[in-house]
């Protein structure tokens, strides 16, 4: 009996120590968007950094208290790095309309990827064991590490000592009344470079102690980053977005639900997860502890796009002049060039059915690979399992995203701005880690393979013009609905929820609908994809993925409708001509940095305001 | 005659709160108290009439402050009903449970002898109750016309048709509100752009497409220089007239608000303290103790 209880406590305790390190990372991501409202995806990499930097200083001290100064040092260093990255580049973006510091953040977590890779190697480091605490306790008759109590009182620890800073400093104080009204803060003559500098330091470094502190757990790799990210949202969306007493609940809650739900159902910890967070956000969408986010907060910064108009003559010509120059092109091109042009058709419709949702819509998709991966894993479970032709499964490709995109913007609607946006991403894990882990269906990590295009379009060329046509066919689709009433009502929403909701407008309803419609065309794109490389793997539904497209739409310009093509065209002509090279993601990482810091607006937002005029693209009136 | 009970609220919920009672009767000028006892009693040889809209023990706290405590009035069509109040009185809270954006926690409201309290604001209006914002909501990224237009389509049910260009759809329907609105020389400038007089006209415009019978006015006038004040009154005043519709509307411009309401109701603190004709109101003690030095409002 008492062994029943010992493992119990046991367990509860095991999900006690794994919650620190999620919270630690949770709360840094929490104060550094409370204060810059810039949601950090580099997050991930600080905790990676954090564990790395740990790795060597701990080599070089030894000792118990080498073994904490090191932790601590780390600590410190990810947030000097943390604080590299706010000073020469964030702080050059923070005027940027919309999202645009994510794409900065992006190319941030690809620099320290192929960093990491480059000093310490690709091999996963085993993470030292802490002298002092090698050994286990026995608790009731169950033995627990002693390392799982110490990371226990690690993160009460950071828990009171943060309480203390935000409640008994004056520079605690500030930081939470930016969070609450950034511009009162503003208005009252505080230094806010120097705040935002400071934010970003102690987030950062609470990133990098907690991927110090739990090395001897879980060591260190380069797949750390993104492995934690999907987790980290969770919390804090789960715990309220600003509130560190809302992330050490969330970690504690999600911790422990994993800590028990193994137990429970082996397999699916994750639907237990993803359970919870739907109830916690049906009843109080803005998180345990969190306040809802105002209106036009995230990602309607800036001003307001100016009205659609039909395109002007001259751009509707150049809109043909361009088909018909990709008819044209096997004419002259080689091969190789075609396999790109299809990859870029493709991309460029998932790239316009992601535009369509967060620019457009007003809805911030941060995991729109769930749709895109959907979509070509229905087509090629329905080709493996139905035998199905490939014409098919092209339609059902779109139809089955379309559903999945129902099932999850049914919850995602509910919220807007930054939770929404998390909540994507969250689902989007979700997807992912089913059809990883679900082998015996999906193949999981080998993929599915063998499924090729239908006979007539198996040859190369006839697939070139089927893919082009599709893509092209889907963006058109995608304009025509924008332009439609549905569109319109749509982008009444996001324009003013008051105004819609009081002319008879049911937002939730047209926003659900639309999402779905986005989900549908990303996952044609999806469909489209399978057949083109014969087979497909959970890649495309990772992070990644999402964040490819999200690179996408942001670097070519949210605010005009050939911003997503013009970013697919960059973006997949960029990454092809660079990953052939060694330490490709370094390269493109800069590269992307360097884009940020040169073009604010996005691609297409500067080759607008240069070239716009004579397409006769009216700009605002001033 | 019409818009009547105010203090008819005390009569029920008021059981619990004696104070709050003694508030709401004793203290109404005399002139008010007239419209009130008949409006208690029903008018004696007048078949009972159901009026367009009836507010019954309208309570919202927020935390401990009650900031609609025990609200009851009725408006019918054809009338301009004013709410006044210093800040803070619960004037838009008021406005914003009768809208559906907010739930009150007890109380009833009846429109067209339907109840409202429960639906959502997007049903609400499908109902006939237009509203404009004290600080003005249209849609930045659209053109005036087609402002107009999307409160046309929603009319229509047309919010999930694909078919054909939105900017094409009810044009003219649209160009005839703005033009009674005196905003058609301008519709096809984004809404972004305008000046803020011009988006309270929008506003109107985008209010009346559904045809309603009853308006809801935050502050119609806010940030208008004084001519356009009683210009935009003017016209709200033609439009009561010419369309038989009843209009709620809350003023701090007391000129504005003694100038064109039919009736006026005033709030203090949650709760209502006068009912009653303007000039009623005007000489009412109480309703002069409020604003006095409160704000530097003359009631004359």
């Amino acid at each position: 009996m008492g062994g029943d209880l010992g493992f119990y406590l046991v367990q509860a305790l095991t999900g006690l120590s794994s919650a620190s390190a999620l919270f630690l990372v949770a709360s840094g991501l929490s104060i550094i968007f409370g204060v810059t409202r810039v949601v950090n995806f580099a997050h991930g990499s600080f905790y990676m950094l954090g564990a790395y930097i740990a790795y060597t200083l701990i080599g070089h001290l030894g000792g118990a208290l080498g073994f904490w100064v090191a932790v601590l040092l780390a600590g410190v260093a990810v947030g000097i790095i943390g604080v590299v990255v706010e000073l020469l580049i964030l702080r050059r973006v923070y005027q940027a309309p919309e999202l645009f510091q994510l794409v900065a953040t992006f190319g941030v977590i690809l620099v320290i990827q192929d960093l990491a890779l480059l000093v310490w190697g690709a091999e996963d480091l085993f993470g030292p064991a802490a002298p002092g605490l090698e050994g286990t306790v026995n608790l009731l008759g169950t033995r627990l590490p002693e390392y799982d109590l110490a990371l226990i009182a690690l993160s009460l620890f950071v828990l009171g000592a943060l309480w203390l800073l935000f409640q008994r400093t004056r520079w605690g104080t500030l930081v939470r009344a930016a969070t609450e009204d950034r511009e009162m803060v503003g208005a009252l003559g505080v230094n806010q470079a120097w705040l935002f500098t400071g934010a970003f330091f102690l987030g950062s470094m609470l990133a990098g102690l907690g991927g110090a502190a739990q090395l001897p757990k879980g060591g260190a790799d380069l797949l750390m980053d993104f492995n934690i990210l999907a987790a980290v949202f969770v919390v804090v969306v789960v715990g309220g977005m600003g509130s560190i007493a809302g992330a050490f609940l969330a970690a504690v809650l999600i911790s422990e639900l994993g800590a028990f739900g193994i137990l429970l159902i082996p397999q699916s910890t994750l639907v237990l997860m993803f359970a919870v967070m739907a109830v916690v956000l049906i009843f109080r969408p803005w998180g345990l502890l969190g306040r809802p986010e105002a209106p036009g907060q995230h990602g309607q910064a800036g001003p307001p796009e100016p009205p659609l108009r039909p395109p002007p003559p001259r751009l509707r010509a150049a809109g043909l002049l361009l088909l018909a120059a990709l008819l044209a092109l096997p004419a002259f091109a080689d091969d190789f060039t075609l396999v790109l042009a299809v990859e870029i058709a493709i991309m460029a419709l998932f790239a316009a059915s992601l535009h369509f949702a967060m620019g457009p819509g007003g809805m911030v998709s941060f995991g729109h690979a769930a749709f895109f991966g959907g979509g070509a894993y229905a087509a090629a479970l329905l080709v493996k399992y139905a035998g199905s032709p490939m014409e098919v499964a092209l339609l059902f490709a779109p139809a089955m995203a379309g559903v999945l995109a129902l099932v999850f913007g049914w919850f995602c609607v509910r919220l807007t701005g930054v939770y929404l946006a998390m909540l994507t991403l969250a689902f989007a894990q979700v997807g992912w880690s089913i059809v990883f882990q679900w082998g015996e269906v999906t193949g999981g990590d080998d993929g599915i393979l063998g499924i090729w295009p239908s006979e007539w379009a198996s040859d190369r060329l006839a697939f070139y013009y089927l893919s082009v046509l599709a893509s092209a066919g889907g963006i058109l689709a995608l304009q025509y609905v924008l332009h439609s009433p549905f569109g319109y009502a749509m982008r009444a929403c996001r324009d003013s929820v008051v105004r819609s909701a009081s002319i008879g407008i049911d937002v939730q309803r047209q926003q659900w609908l639309a999402f779905a419609f986005s989900g549908a065309l990303a996952g044609l794109a999806g469909g489209l994809f399978v057949f083109s490389k014969g087979s497909v793997f959970p890649d495309e539904m990772s992070i990644p993925r999402s964040f490819d497209a999200l690179i996408m739409v942001l670097l070519g310009g949210v605010k005009t409708l050939l911003g997503p093509i013009a970013g697919a065209v960059t973006f997949t002509w960029l990454q092809d001509e660079i990953s052939r090279l060694e330490y490709w993601r370094l390269i493109l990482g800069a590269l992307i940095i360097a884009i940020v810091v040169a073009f604010p607006q996005g691609v297409a937002g500067f080759l607008r305001a240069r070239a716009g005029p004579w397409f006769g693209i009216r700009e605002m009136e001033a | 005659m019409t818009p009547a009970n105010g203090a008819g609220a005390d009569r029920g919920d008021g059981r619990g709160d004696g104070r709050g009672a003694g508030r709401g009767t004793g203290r109404i000028g005399g002139a008010a108290a007239g419209p009130e006892l008949d409006g208690r009693a029903g008018p004696p040889g007048e078949p009972p009439r159901v009026p367009l809209l009836e507010v019954r023990g309208l309570c919202r706290a927020f935390g401990g402050v009650r900031a609609v405590d025990d609200v009851s009035f009725t408006l019918d069509r054809g009338r301009l009903l004013a709410l006044i109040g210093p800040n803070g009185a619960g004037k838009t809270t008021c406005f914003n449970i009768i809208n559906g954006q907010l739930a009150p926690d007890r109380g009833s409201i009846r429109f067209g002898g339907r109840e409202l309290v429960g639906l959502a604001p997007h049903r609400i209006w499908r109902l006939g109750v237009g509203r404009t914002f004290q600080i003005t909501a249209t849609y930045p990224s659209m053109t005036v016309c087609e402002n107009v237009q999307m409160a046309l389509l929603s009319h229509h049910r047309r919010l999930l048709s694909l078919r054909g260009r939105a900017s094409a759809q009810y044009r003219d329907e649209a160009l005839a509100l703005l033009e009674r609105v005196g905003m058609a020389e301008q519709e096809d400038r984004p809404c972004s752009v305008l000046a803020y007089g011009d988006l309270k006209r929008v506003e109107l415009a985008v209010a009346l497409a559904n045809a309603p019978s009853l308006l809801l006015m935050d502050e119609p006038t806010a940030g208008m220089s004084p001519g356009e004040r009683i210009e935009l009154m003017q016209l709200t005043a033609g439009i009561v007239a010419e369309r038989n519709i009843a209009v709620l509307f809350t003023e701090h411009d007391m000129d504005v608000v003694f100038r064109h309401a039919d009736h006026i109701l005033v709030l203090d603190r949650g709760r209502l303290i006068a009912d009653g004709a303007p000039e009623a109101v005007r000489a009412n003690p109480r309703v002069r103790a409020v604003y006095l030095g409160s704000e530097d409002v003359a009631l004359a």
